[in-house]
C-alpha cells in the first residue's frame, strides 16, 4: 500500500490556482521531496494532506485515509514539523517532550523511554530542563523533528525543516531523516535547496501549481541532461510565470 | 481525559512562566479595589458656596452659620456684588450662590416671610442638583426652626418627608460600587486572558502544531479556559478578601452564591474573549477588538451610572449585556442579601449567555481553512 495517494488534487484562493490538479503516489518507507520555488504551490499542497487546508476539488488518501472523511484518523497517524518552528519557548525541552508525547497518547513509562532515547541521540545531556527557547536554532530544529516523530507517525510531513541553517546543520539534520525512513517511517518533505534534492529517494519539481517532473533524482538528472538536481530544477524554473511569494 | 490533563499543566506553566502575567492577576485587583471606589465616588461633598449677606442681622448670621456648618459647603463670604461673585460660577470656582437681601430679617420678623436667592451651577448637574436640593432643606429647617416657639406654627400642620434609605442606609457609595467593580475585574481578567490566549498561539507558529494533532476542538478550546476560569475565582476571592478589608463590606447573602453566578459568568466572557481570539491574528487585533467591546459591556452595565436613568432604548440594549446580570445579581446579593429565588431571571440570563457564546466559541475556531 502507498503511503500518500494524491489524484487531481486543486486549491483555488478566488481565481487564483494555487495548486492545480496534482498527482502522484508515496511509498512506504520513501523519502519524497517536494521541490519548488518559494509560491510554487509546495506548503498549499502540503497543508492539504495534512488537513489544515480544504482542498477545492480532486481526491487523496494518506496512510489509507480519506483526507475529506477521516481527518481525525490521518491526524494520529502523522507527525508534522513546519518552517516556523513549533515547540514551546516557554516549556523545557523534557516538558515539551511531554507535552507532545502525552497528546499523541503515549503512556508515562513510553515518554520517559522516548525522552531518555531524543536526549541521547541529540547529545543533549544536561540540557534536558533549559528552555527550549534557549537552544541554538539548529537543535531547536532537530528536537521539533524527533518530536514530530515521537509516537511513531506511519508518514512525516516536514515543511522546509532546514530553513534558515547552515549547511553544516542541514546535513546533520538530514542523517535524521535517513535515521526515521530507516524505521520505515514514510518522509514527506518540502525544500528549495536543491542539495537537499539528491538526498532524496524520489523528488517532484512544481512550477507554477503543476508537477513538472516527477523521479529519482538520476532519472531526473539523466532526462534533463544535467549534472545536478540544481540544473534540472533551474531548466525547469526558468519557465515559470509566477514570480517569488 | 489525559490528554486534557497535558494541555491544562501546559497552559498553567505558560501563565506562570510569564514574566508579567502573575504579578498582573494579584495587582490588578488590590490595586483597583483601592483607587476606583474613590475615584468612582457619588458622594457630593464639598460644594463650594458663596454667601452674600446684604443684611448683616442677627438672623441671616445665624443661616449663614447653618449652612456652613453643614458638612457638604465648604462656605465662604463675599461682599462684592453679585454680579462680580457670579464670575466665580463662570470660571467655576464657585457651585452655589446664596444672596441674602438688605431686609431679610426685617420681613421675617414683620411679615413672617422673606426670600433669599440661590444661583447653582449645574454644569456638574448631580453636584448642582444635590448642591440646591441640601441647601433648600438647610434653609425649610431654619425657617421651621424660627416659627417653632410661635403659635402661628404650632396650628398650622405641616407635613414632614422623613426618608430611610434601604439596604445602603448610609448611602455610602462604596458599597454600590465596590461589587460592582468586583464584576469588572473578573470581566477584565477573563476577558483579556481569553483574548490573547488562541492568537498568541497563532503567533508563535504553535497553533498549527496543534492543528494537525489529535486533539478534538472541544477539548483544545476547555483547556484554553479552564486556568483562566481558575484564575477569575482567584481574582474574585482576592477582590472580596480586599473589600473586606479595607472597604468593611461583606456580603448580606450567601457566598456560594456570588461563586455560583460567577462560575457561570466567566464561561460566558471567557467565551467571548476567545472568539474575538479565533477571529484575531495577531494580539493587537485580539486587544483592540477586546477594548472596543469592554468599553460598551461595561458602560451599559449599570457598574457605574444607573441603567434607570438611560434611555429607554438604551435599557433594553443593555438586555443583550451578560454583565449587567451580574451586576445586579452581585450587588444584590452583597447589599439585599438576595437569595437564588430572588435572582432566578438573572442566572438563567447567564446560562443563556454562556451556552450560546460557548457555541459560537467552538464553532468559529477552525482548525483548517478553506
Amino acid at each position: 500500500m502507498n503511503a500518500i495517494e494524491v489524484k487531481g488534487i486543486t486549491k483555488k484562493f478566488g481565481d487564483f490556482v494555487a495548486v492545480d490538479s496534482i498527482s502522484f503516489e508515496v511509498g512506504t518507507g520513501e523519502i519524497f521531496g517536494f521541490l519548488g520555488a518559494n509560491g510554487a504551490g509546495k506548503s498549499t499542497a502540503m497543508r492539504m494532506l495534512c488537513g489544515l487546508l480544504e482542498p477545492t476539488s480532486g481526491e487523496a488518501k494518506v496512510a489509507g485515509f480519506d483526507i475529506y472523511k477521516q481527518r481525525e484518523q490521518i491526524k494520529k497517524s502523522i507527525g508534522y514539523m513546519s518552517q516556523k518552528f513549533s515547540l514551546y519557548g516557554d516549556l523545557t525541552v523534557a516538558e515539551n517532550i511531554k507535552f507532545w508525547g502525552g497528546l499523541y497518547g503515549l503512556t508515562k513509562a513510553e515518554i520517559r523511554a522516548k525522552e531518555e532515547e531524543i536526549v541521547e541521540k541529540l547529545e543533549m545531556r544536561g540540557w534536558e530542563n533549559s528552555f527550549v527557547a534557549s537552544l541554538p536554532m539548529g537543535w531547536k530544529q532537530k528536537l521539533a523533528f524527533s518530536i514530530s516523530i515521537m509516537h511513531s507517525p506511519k508518514i512525516v510531513f516536514l515543511d522546509e525543516p532546514t530553513g534558515g541553517v547552515d549547511p553544516i546543520v542541514r546535513r546533520k539534520f538530514w542523517e535524521e531523516i535517513y535515521d526515521a525512513s530507516l524505521r520505515s517511517i514514510t518522509v514527506f518533505v518540502t525544500t528549495h535547496y536543491m542539495d537537499e534534492a539528491e538526498y532524496c529517494d524520489r523528488a517532484s519539481i512544481m512550477v507554477d501549481g503543476q508537477i513538472r517532473a516527477l523521479g529519482t533524482p538520476a532519472e531526473l538528472k539523466k532526462k534533463f541532461g544535467r549534472a545536478d538536481m540544481d540544473g534540472v530544477f533551474k531548466d525547469l524554473a526558468r519557465g515559470a510565470q509566477r514570480k517569488d511569494a | 481525559m489525559i490528554r486534557f490533563f497535558y494541555l491544562i499543566e501546559k497552559e498553567f506553566k505558560h501563565i506562570f512562566r510569564d514574566k508579567f502575567m502573575p504579578k498582573l492577576i494579584f495587582a490588578v485587583p488590590i490595586i483597583q479595589l483601592l483607587i476606583l471606589p474613590f475615584a468612582a465616588n457619588f458622594d457630593v461633598k464639598n460644594i463650594n458656596l458663596k454667601i452674600i449677606d446684604r443684611d448683616n442681622s442677627a438672623l441671616s448670621a445665624r443661616l449663614a452659620g447653618k449652612l456652613s456648618a453643614s458638612e457638604y459647603f465648604a462656605a465662604s463670604y463675599g461682599k462684592d456684588s453679585y454680579e462680580k461673585e457670579f464670575s466665580g460660577i463662570e470660571n467655576g470656582t464657585i457651585d452655589i450662590i446664596l444672596e441674602i437681601p438688605k431686609g431679610f430679617e426685617k420681613g421675617l420678623v414683620v411679615s413672617k416671610n422673606s426670600q433669599v436667592l440661590i444661583s447653582v451651577n449645574a454644569i456638574n448637574g448631580i453636584k448642582g442638583g444635590l448642591g440646591a436640593s441640601y441647601a433648600g432643606s438647610i434653609i425649610n429647617d431654619f425657617s421651621s426652626g424660627l416659627f417653632a416657639d410661635s403659635a402661628a406654627a404650632q396650628n398650622s400642620k405641616k407635613i414632614e418627608i422623613l426618608s430611610d434609605y434601604r439596604f445602603n442606609p448610609y448611602l455610602n457609595s462604596k458599597a454600590f460600587i465596590v461589587p460592582a467593580i468586583l464584576v469588572f475585574l473578573i470581566s477584565l481578567m477573563g476577558g483579556i486572558l481569553s483574548a490573547l490566549n488562541i492568537v498568541s498561539e497563532k503567533e508563535l507558529g504553535t497553533m498549527e502544531q496543534m492543528n494537525v494533532a489529535p486533539v478534538s476542538k472541544t477539548m483544545f478550546i476547555a483547556s484554553k479556559m479552564f486556568p483562566v476560569w481558575i484564575i477569575g475565582m482567584a481574582v474574585l476571592t482576592i477582590g472580596m478578601a480586599v473589600s473586606y478589608a479595607v472597604y468593611g463590606l461583606f456580603p448580606k447573602g450567601s457566598f456560594l452564591l456570588i461563586y455560583l453566578f460567577a462560575a457561570v459568568y466567566l464561561t460566558a466572557f471567557m467565551a467571548f474573549g476567545l472568539i474575538i481570539s479565533n477571529i484575531s491574528s495577531s494580539a493587537q487585533q485580539a486587544i483592540l477588538a477586546f477594548l472596543f467591546f469592554i468599553m460598551i459591556f461595561l458602560l451599559m452595565s449599570g457598574i457605574f451610572t444607573p441603567l434607570s436613568s438611560m434611555p429607554n432604548w438604551a435599557q433594553k440594549i443593555t438586555l443583550l449585556n451578560p454583565v449587567r446580570y451580574i451586576v445586579e445579581a452581585v450587588r444584590a446579593i452583597y447589599l439585599k442579601g438576595a437569595g437564588f429565588s430572588d435572582l432566578r431571571a438573572q442566572f438563567f440570563a447567564i446560562c443563556a449567555f454562556s451556552a450560546i457564546l460557548n457555541t459560537y466559541a467552538v464553532a468559529s475556531f477552525k482548525r483548517s481553512s478553506s
